[in-house]
């Protein structure tokens, strides 16, 4: 059973291992709309890949946060990725089987993965 | 929503934007009333009696991107439809307690679904507030609370992937031995 103690561990290691995190200021920020619609269209499981997926790539430039109703609400669940000097890009109907390769190609390699943002769904 | 867990997930952010600093929730089922309530109550600026009223109306919101807030409304179906009621008391500058009422053995009652998650996901995605949440099956309770956590952890913060992980693993292991107490 998990106890407290456990957790002292943990935190134990983790100071040790708590390095420059905020070390560069040019880090990549990617939001997960997480209001009513984003909820209801799925956000909660693509949240955890995503949180899953840096963690397990260690990847210690890019923070992931949750926002409110991004305004598009019929392309829900969906993922903004900022960095700076770089125009945003939006990823819609995001499934948690698809964060591995946008973590891999974009996240790590920086090429956005064209298919499943909003300008591959949207063609007027 | 899919999941009771959901609701509560959404309906919690509602306690984040008010400002709240300490939320609760709380899921208590009882297998022989066979009922399940689920309460969410928070600290934060409150609301007056007109703001209350309004909410319940799905086509209220304060946010400013959409005409429409359907939280309140979803979560208040979702309950009435299992021949259980939402209720929410307020007051401004004390906070919101919102108290919903489940009947298991309805037909259309939602499965509570993936709790741990919408909790970790609370916990992890809002640091700088403190949740308090209460499993209770009958006789059997657990109690989480971030404070305590943050005591043992220091400067160490509470989204550390090796943290999470714990909380994870902690929440289900206790969570799933009070269910199965039942």
């Amino acid at each position: 059973m998990k106890s407290l103690e456990e957790l002292m561990a943990i935190r134990d290691k983790a100071k040790a291992n708590m390095t420059d995190r905020e070390g560069s200021g040019d880090g990549i920020r990617v939001v997960v709309g997480m209001a009513t619609c984003g909820i209801a269209a799925g956000a909660r499981p693509v949240l955890n890949a995503l949180v899953d997926e840096v963690a397990k790539r260690n990847l210690k430039n890019v923070t992931v946060a949750q926002t409110g109703c991004i305004g598009m609400c019929q392309f829900e669940p969906i993922v903004e990725v900022f960095e700076k000097d770089k125009e945003k890009v939006t990823y819609v109907k995001v499934t948690a089987e698809m964060i591995p390769e946008i973590v891999a190609s974009h996240l790590v390699n920086g090429n956005p993965v064209a298919e499943y943002t909003v300008g591959a769904i949207v063609k007027d | 929503m899919r999941e009771l867990s959901l609701n509560i997930l959404d309906v919690t952010q509602n306690s984040i934007s008010a400002n709240a600093s300490l939320i609760e929730i709380e899921v208590i089922e009882d297998s022989e009333e066979k009922t399940m309530l689920i309460g969410i109550y928070d600290n934060g600026k409150g609301m007056t009696p007109e703001q209350v009223e309004s909410v319940k109306d799905p086509f209220f919101t304060t946010r400013t991107t959409r005409k429409v807030g359907m939280g309140i409304p979803l979560f208040k179906l979702a309950a009435e439809q299992t021949g259980g009621s939402l209720s929410i008391e307020s007051q401004v500058g004390v906070g919101t307690r919102v108290k919903t009422v489940f009947k298991t053995d309805s037909i259309d009652f939602t499965p509570l679904g993936d709790i741990e998650s919408t909790i970790v996901t609370l916990i992890s995605m809002n640091t700088d507030r403190d949740f308090i949440y209460r499993y209770k099956v009958d006789e059997n309770e657990f109690v989480l609370s971030t404070q305590e956590l943050k005591a043992v952890l220091g400067d160490v913060p509470l989204d550390e992937p090796s943290v999470v992980q714990w909380i994870k693993e902690y929440l289900h292991e206790n969570c799933s031995e009070i269910s199965l107490k039942k």
